[in-house]
Order: structure tokens, then C-alpha cells, then sequence
């Protein structure tokens, strides 16, 4: 055996434990990705959890006209105009006689949120004769003894480390013993628009909002971005406009978004008055960011359809354009909507631009068109990240869950196309 | 007639005039049996029409758009008595009168001068309104019927009909332009008017950020200093230790999934990463401030240390995660690209799958990496939510991690939302740090598809 052999005899263990390490190395940093997208996953999921359940409470409520302070023979708009959270809070301390003292009172009526009054009132809308009874009604609890309820760990909480004392507790147990609290699922939180009250805040607003905006980015990044994925693939000869035009959508993809705001806050709203807050600006920012990502899908998409296809219809007597237009594009059409898809999920996605131009506004009213101000999803769980309540933490979690259940089905709707009607030539 | 009501009336116009210009490119033939005496397809022909119809009527309204408002001030402000306004700002007067007209209360309005002028207003909106559908459908009917009239055999309709559809496909693809100059006009702009309050040297050299400025003269309050060296030191620290996370984990998981893996683990791991990418940034933003922030904060008070709880750290932590996929798809793409030849000369000599990977595969990759860590420096510097989310807005001159620091990004968005003044040079601050934003990242991009190409020609 030569000096060499048995030099590389020596140091083969150390080589090959090495090789396991570096092997080790590189399945941990896989893992890791794995490991993260668990973490944040599951962190938001049982964050998310509490908030997709409410509380109500039942409280049988006092329709006297003594205590709506009604005449003998109202009438439809004195009926209107009642003071029904006099009947709330009758109902309430009817039910804890013992409670005196005015702040005690005052931590009674806050046991149900401000929007038991409504539904008081729309009972009595839907049905006048109820007044002078007394009508049990399911009203919305308070965010906080939501809370409290749905969590254990607040549950071992010290009381002075927490928002509902220990005689609010008491009086949480009293209504349980009498079957005056229920679970359901939480409706609210789809159908109201956003509120400074987190048992009252939905995401409604925010869905709507994201529609409108994501309506207005495809109706202009979809045809202007297939039109130019066409001239650049189909009819552009190699010259300097086209490659100025190729540099600019590679940069355009890599532009950090927030610029592109300062682009809609100067352009749309300094200098051409568009309305601010408004999904019709959004969606103008969006669309030009979301543009580049559908040219080069789209241009990927036409670039695999086969020469001879249009040499066919060419050969046909077909113009260039009339190959394009009827061979070309039907065949590419597949791999173009995964492309816009795939873009469109990205601005569902996209925050910063849209803070810029106002869509930060806190809106109640859930939006009825394009010029209407307006806020998106991602913008909402912004917004709700920055609420000290515990119970807007579930809801921000919960908003996240709506977004990422969206981005999920666009995600997996593009990946069906492509399965589909993509072919391979 | 509303906007709304006349678009819709000018598609039908052009409905009936693509009809119309078919049936008689039709008739000057005498019927389908004919129909190769044409020189193009009747509906090529009935194209033509509607486009004579449609476009001149947009162009018409565009213009309309753009010029109605500043003509109608201009006529009002010349027939409005300078004696009656004394000196007042007359801009302010028309907005007011311009707000009255809007809020429908015209009648209740005291001042007779204001009161005036907001009917002014009306009566030449109104006039101007009904001027624009008039002039709109004249143009569309003008329109139809001259290409209708020159509808004959030869009448090269198709030939038309396609360089109209050409010219649309070109203006298309150059809207990418026209962004990149709207974005680098409309910063410019903006931040030379910054510049010409605050020297250049002042905001690239100094030290002291704090963006408040009084907003009217004879307000106390700080005259506000620009210096943004604390912006460009946090937003290098942020990205620093985002780096530091992503590029050892994200280079190690390429080489793993492109020389090691297994078909099926593949077919897993990409995915995950690609979901990685494909979560929105503020869902990390929430995430940093929620779990990393204070989880960070609880284990340094266990080791005795003191964790800001909006640390650089946090924000540098998550934003790295999130850039864990830019840098490893990237890298997978040009570590695939290297021959497979390379590989089998250094296994020929001996040497091990790692040795292989360390002495050759990396080498031969090394400008195509560099290049995937350079964009997801570019990504890092210019990522916003996450940094608004989890790190500070007090500007901290400091390198330590555990410290709260503000970046260019933060300033930026904090700058901007609420209420804005455009002759203010706090708003304006915003873009300059906007144009500083836009010239890293544009040249980082720039070096960084420029060595990517280079080095995929290398190889091809």
C-alpha cells in the first residue's frame, strides 16, 4: 500500500462523518422551512379559533311603556324612537336585584354589548303588540365576558391582571346556573362592516372592499397585460423600444410596492382628484403592480404554444393577426388565467401601497361601488393588529384566516387549471 | 346625461354601427354568394365602423374630463368682481363655491358673493354636461357614417382593422414604461421639492430624524430635522439579520432539495416554500408582533438581558423567514444549472457528495448566488408591512439588535397616512426616502439580473 492510499485510508471517517453533517445541514434548513410555516399556521388558527364563537345572553326584557317611555297609543315612529336600553338594563338588574351601588350598575348594563337595544327594537318592530310584556330575546354579550368564557387560560388569571372581575364572574356564573348563555357561531363577523366594539366588528366591509378592488386590478391588468404579452411575443421586432420595454417589466417586478404607492398618492390623488380611500384607486395601484407578473406568465404561456400552429393557419391564408387572435391565444389561455390567477392572489395579498392612498380609514359602512372609501382584507387585519382588546387579537387571527382561506382557493383554482388544460406539445 | 348613461348609449351606437357597416359591406355585393369579391370579411368591415364609432366619442370624453374643470374656473374667476372678495385667496372662494354646488344647498347659503358663484357653477356644469353627450353622440354618428360611406369592394378594411388592433397591442406593452416614468417623474418631483427646503447634504448626512414640522407659521412646535442617516442604519440592521437568517437556511435548502433530495421529498418541500412566499406580509407582520416580539423579549429577561419589545431583532427574525424562498428558489435554479459534468469529473477524483458540492458545485454557482441574495436584499430593504408592524418609529442611532429602530419604509408609511399637506416638507420627506428606496433596490435589481444572465450564458 502506497503513502497516499493510506493517507486517504486515515482521513476517510473524518470525510464521510463530514458528508453526514452537510447532509444533516441541509434536510434541518428544509425542516425548518416546514417548521416555520407550522408555527405561523397553527399560532394563527388557535388565535383564530375563539373568534368564529359568540356569546349571547337572555335576558327577558320589560316592554312596558312605562319604561320605553311611551305614551298610551303610540305611534309607528314614537314605537321607532322608544328608549329600548331602558329595557335592556331593566331586564338585566331584574335579573340581579341586589345590585345597588352605581358602579356596579354600570358594570351590570356593560354585561351585554351596545347592540342589545337594536335587537330589542327590531323585535318590537317586527311585532307592535309586544309591548306591555315581558319578551325573552337572545341579546349579543359583551366582548369581554366573551372572552372570558372562551378562555382558560384568562380563567387562571389573577383578577387584577384581567378586565372582568371576580363579582362580574359571579354574576356570569348566576346566568349560567339559569341557562341564559349560549354559544353560536359567530355570524357577526361576516355580516357587519367594521366597529370600535370588537363583538360587533366583522369583516364584511373588508371582503367587499377586496372584491371591488380586485374587479377594478383585473378588469385593467388582464387586458393590458395579455395585449402587451402579445406584441412583445407575437409582432415586436428586436429593437431598442422592445428591450427598454423588457427591462422595465423585470425592474417593475422587483420595485418595492410601497413605492408604487407613492406613485398613486402623487399621480391619482394629487395630481388627477381621484376620490381617496376608494377601491377605484386601489385597484389602479394594484393592477400596475400585478402587470408584470401577467405579462411574463402570459408571454411564458404564448411562447409554448407551438410555431406551426399559426404557420398553419397562416399557411391557410390566415393575416398574423387572425392567427393570433383565433389559434395562438385560445391555446395559451390556460397557462394565461393561471398566470393572472396567481397575480391576482399576490394583490389580494398586498398592504402597503394601499395605505398610502387612505384605504386606512376607519369605515363602517360596508361599500356599495368603486368610488365608495373603502378598506381591504389585509388593510383590516392591519388595522384590528393595532387594538389592545384581547378579543380583537382573535379577531385580527380570524380576518387572517378568512384572507389565507381566500389566497388557499385562488391558489388551488390556478393549479386545477393548470392540471387541467395545460398540454404539453 | 350621466357619465354612465352615455358610455352605455355609445356601446349600443357601436353595436348597431359594427351591424349596419356588415349588412352593407354585404349589399355592395349582392349577399354571402358574392362575398369573395370582398376584399376583407364582412365583419372586418363592421369592425371598422365601430371603431370610427367608439374611438373618437372616448377621446372626446377624455379630453372633456381633463379640461372641464379648470376651463369653468377660469370663466368664472374672469367674470368675478375683484372689488367683492378684497384680496381673499381666490382658489379658496372657488373650492368653497365648488363644495356648496356639491353639497345641493345653494339656496341657504348666506354670502351672496359665494352664493352667486356656486350658481354660476351649476348652470355651466349642467351646460357643459349636456354640451359633452351632445358633441359624444354627434362625433360616434359623424364617425359611423364617414366609414360606412367609403364601405366598397376594395376598401381595405381588414388591413385597417388590424394596424388600429397593432397599435393598441404597442400601447399596451409600453405602459410598463409609462409606470416606471410615472413613478420616477412623480418621487422626483416630489423630493427636489423637499431638496430645495432641506439640503441634500442635511438629509443624506444627518444624524437627528424627527419628521415634525409646524404646519403653519405662527405654531410652536419643532422646525423638524431631516437627517436620515438613523433610517438608512436601522433599515441596514433589520436587513442584515434578515439576511442572516434567510441566506444560510435558504442556500442550505437548495443544495439539499437539488442534490440530495429524494423525488418525493421534492415534491413536498417546494410547495411548502412556495407557500412560504405566497403568505402576505402582513400576516408575518401580525405574527412578529404577537408571538416572535414578546416570546424574544420573556427569553431575554430569563438571561438577563433587556429586549425592546419592538427589537430590530423580531422584525429581522420574521422578515428573514419570509425571504428563506427568494433566496432558495433562485439558488436551486442556477445550482441546477451547473453541468452535470462538472460534478462527475470531481466524483471521478474521489471526492464526496459535499466535497463535490463545497469545491465545485458552489464555485461554479457562485455569481448566479450572489445574485439570488442580492434581490433578496433588494426584497428586505424594501419590505414595509412587517417592519410597520414590528419595529419602532423612534429614529435610533444604534447597531444593537435588541434596540428599537425605525427604517426607511416605517417613515415613509407614517409619513403619509393621515392628513396631507403637499407643501409641507414632512409629506415631501416621504419621497425623498421613496426616491433613496427606489435607486437601491433599481440598482441592487439591476447588478443582480445582470450576473444572473451573465451566468446562465455561461453555461447555455
Amino acid at each position: 500500500m502506497t503513502q497516499t492510499t493510506e493517507t486517504v485510508r486515515a482521513s476517510l471517517a473524518k470525510r464521510y462523518a463530514r458528508e453526514r453533517r452537510f447532509h444533516m445541514m441541509g434536510l434541518l434548513s428544509v425542516m425548518a422551512s416546514g417548521a416555520f410555516l407550522v408555527l405561523l399556521l397553527g399560532n394563527i388558527v388557535t388565535k383564530a379559533l375563539p373568534a368564529f364563537t359568540t356569546t349571547y345572553v337572555k335576558l327577558d326584557v320589560p316592554l312596558m311603556p312605562d319604561v320605553l317611555r311611551l305614551d298610551d297609543n303610540p305611534d309607528a315612529d314614537a314605537i321607532a324612537k322608544a328608549r329600548y336600553n331602558r329595557a335592556v338594563r331593566q331586564g338585566l338588574l331584574d335579573l340581579f336585584p341586589e345590585v345597588s351601588s352605581r358602579s356596579e350598575k354600570r358594570a351590570l348594563y356593560q354585561l351585554v354589548s351596545a347592540e342589545a337595544e337594536f335587537t330589542v327594537a327590531e323585535a318590537v318592530a317586527g311585532d307592535p303588540e309586544l309591548i306591555g310584556t315581558r319578551h325573552s330575546l337572545w341579546v349579543l354579550a359583551d366582548d369581554d365576558l366573551d372572552t372570558y368564557r372562551k378562555s382558560k387560560k384568562l380563567q387562571a388569571v389573577p383578577e387584577s391582571d384581567r378586565r372582568f372581575k371576580d363579582f362580574q364572574v359571579a354574576w356570569l356564573d348566576e346566568l349560567k346556573a339559569q341557562e341564559r348563555i349560549k354559544t353560536t357561531f359567530n355570524w357577526v363577523l361576516f355580516q357587519n362592516g367594521d366597529s370600535r366594539e370588537p363583538e360587533l366588528a366583522g369583516v364584511r366591509g373588508a371582503l367587499v372592499g377586496s372584491f371591488y378592488t380586485l374587479i377594478v386590478t383585473l378588469a385593467l391588468s388582464f387586458p393590458i397585460g395579455v395585449a402587451a404579452a402579445i406584441y412583445l411575443e407575437s409582432f415586436a421586432t428586436r429593437n431598442r423600444f422592445t428591450d427598454l420595454i423588457e427591462v422595465n417589466i423585470n425592474n417593475l417586478a422587483a420595485v418595492p410596492s410601497i413605492v408604487f404607492g407613492l406613485l398613486g398618492v402623487a399621480v391619482f390623488i394629487n395630481f388627477l382628484h381621484l376620490p381617496r380611500s376608494a377601491p377605484l384607486v386601489g385597484g389602479i395601484v394594484l393592477s400596475l403592480m400585478t402587470l408584470p407578473t401577467i405579462i411574463i406568465a402570459s408571454r411564458a404561456a404564448i411562447k409554448s404554444v407551438p410555431p406551426s400552429i399559426a404557420d398553419a393557419a397562416l399557411g391557410l391564408g390566415a393575416s398574423r393577426m387572425q392567427a393570433i387572435t383565433h389559434h395562438v391565444l385560445p391555446l395559451a389561455m390556460p397557462g394565461i388565467l393561471t398566470g393572472t390567477i396567481i397575480g391576482m392572489a399576490q394583490a389580494l395579498g398586498e398592504t402597503a401601497p394601499l395605505l398610502m392612498i387612505g384605504m386606512v380609514a376607519f369605515i363602517v359602512d360596508v361599500p356599495q361601488g368603486i368610488t365608495d372609501p373603502a378598506t381591504v382584507l389585509p388593510v383590516q387585519v392591519y388595522l384590528w393588529s393595532d387594538s389592545p382588546e384581547r378579543a380583537f387579537t382573535e379577531r385580527t387571527s380570524a380576518a387572517i384566516v378568512v384572507l389565507l382561506v381566500f389566497l388557499v382557493l385562488m391558489n388551488a383554482f390556478a393549479v386545477y387549471l393548470r392540471k387541467r388544460f395545460e398540454r404539453s406539445w | 346625461m350621466a357619465l354612465s348613461t352615455l358610455i352605455l348609449l355609445l356601446l349600443v351606437l357601436t353595436v348597431a354601427a359594427y351591424l349596419y357597416a356588415r349588412r352593407r359591406s354585404l349589399q355592395t355585393v349582392g349577399g354571402w354568394r358574392n362575398v369573395s369579391q370582398l376584399h376583407s370579411l364582412p365583419a372586418h368591415y363592421g369592425a371598422l365602423a365601430a371603431i370610427w364609432c367608439v374611438v373618437p366619442a372616448l377621446v372626446l370624453l377624455v379630453l372633456w374630463g381633463v379640461l372641464e374643470g379648470p376651463l369653468i374656473d377660469r370663466h368664472v374667476a374672469a367674470q368675478l368682481d375683484p372689488a367683492a372678495v378684497e384680496g381673499a385667496n381666490i382658489n379658496l372662494i372657488l373650492n368653497q363655491a365648488q363644495n356648496l354646488v356639491q353639497s345641493g344647498r345653494i339656496e341657504s347659503e348666506t354670502d351672496p358673493v359665494l352664493q352667486g358663484l356656486a350658481s354660476q357653477y351649476q348652470q355651466l356644469q349642467a351646460q357643459s354636461t349636456s354640451l359633452r353627450s351632445l358633441l359624444a353622440i354627434a362625433l360616434a354618428v359623424i364617425g359611423t357614417a364617414y366609414a360606412c360611406s367609403r364601405i366598397t369592394k376594395t376598401l381595405r378594411a381588414r388591413v385597417r382593422v388590424e394596424r388600429f388592433m397593432l397599435g393598441v397591442l404597442a400601447t399596451s406593452a409600453s405602459v410598463a414604461i409609462l409606470t416606471t416614468l410615472g413613478i420616477v417623474l412623480s418621487v422626483l418631483f416630489e423630493a427636489l421639492q423637499f431638496f430645495r427646503e432641506i439640503p441634500p447634504t442635511d438629509f443624506l448626512f444627518g444624524t437627528v430624524w424627527s419628521p415634525q414640522t409646524a404646519i403653519r407659521a405662527d405654531q410652536v412646535g419643532a422646525t423638524g430635522s431631516f437627517g436620515a442617516i438613523p433610517l438608512f442604519v436601522g433599515t441596514l440592521l433589520i436587513s442584515a439579520i434578515a439576511l442572516t437568517v434567510a441566506v444560510p437556511i435558504g442556500l442550505m435548502s437548495a443544495i439539499y432539495l437539488s442534490e440530495y433530495a429524494h423525488a418525493n421529498v421534492r415534491s413536498v418541500a417546494k410547495p411548502v416554500m412556495e407557500v412560504l412566499a405566497g403568505i402576505p406580509t402582513v400576516v408575518y407582520g401580525f405574527f412578529a408582533v404577537l408571538t416572535v416580539a414578546p416570546a424574544l423579549r420573556r427569553f431575554g429577561e430569563s438571561i438577563g438581558l433587556s429586549v425592546a419589545s419592538e427589537s430590530a431583532l423580531a422584525a429581522g427574525l420574521v422578515m428573514g423567514i419570509m425571504i428563506i424562498p427568494f433566496v432558495s428558489s433562485l439558488s436551486d435554479d442556477v445550482i441546477k444549472a451547473v453541468p452535470q459534468a462538472l460534478r462527475d469529473g470531481s466524483f471521478g477524483l474521489g471526492a464526496t457528495k459535499s466535497e463535490t458540492i463545497r469545491h465545485v458545485v458552489i464555485p461554479a454557482a457562485l455569481p448566479g448566488i450572489v445574485g439570488s441574495i442580492l434581490l433578496a436584499a433588494s426584497r428586505a430593504i424594501g419590505e414595509t408591512m412587517i417592519v410597520v408592524m414590528a419595529a419602532g418609529l423612534s429614529a435610533n442611532l444604534t447597531i444593537n439588535p435588541l434596540e428599537a429602530v425605525t427604517t426607511v419604509t416605517v417613515q415613509i408609511v407614517t409619513l403619509l397616512t393621515g392628513d396631507q399637506e403637499f407643501d409641507s416638507a414632512k409629506t415631501l420627506a416621504a419621497f425623498a426616502l421613496g426616491l433613496m428606496l427606489f435607486c437601491t433596490t433599481l440598482v441592487l435589481n439591476v447588478i443582480a439580473l445582470h450576473v444572473v444572465r451573465k451566468y446562465r450564458e455561461q453555461y447555455e
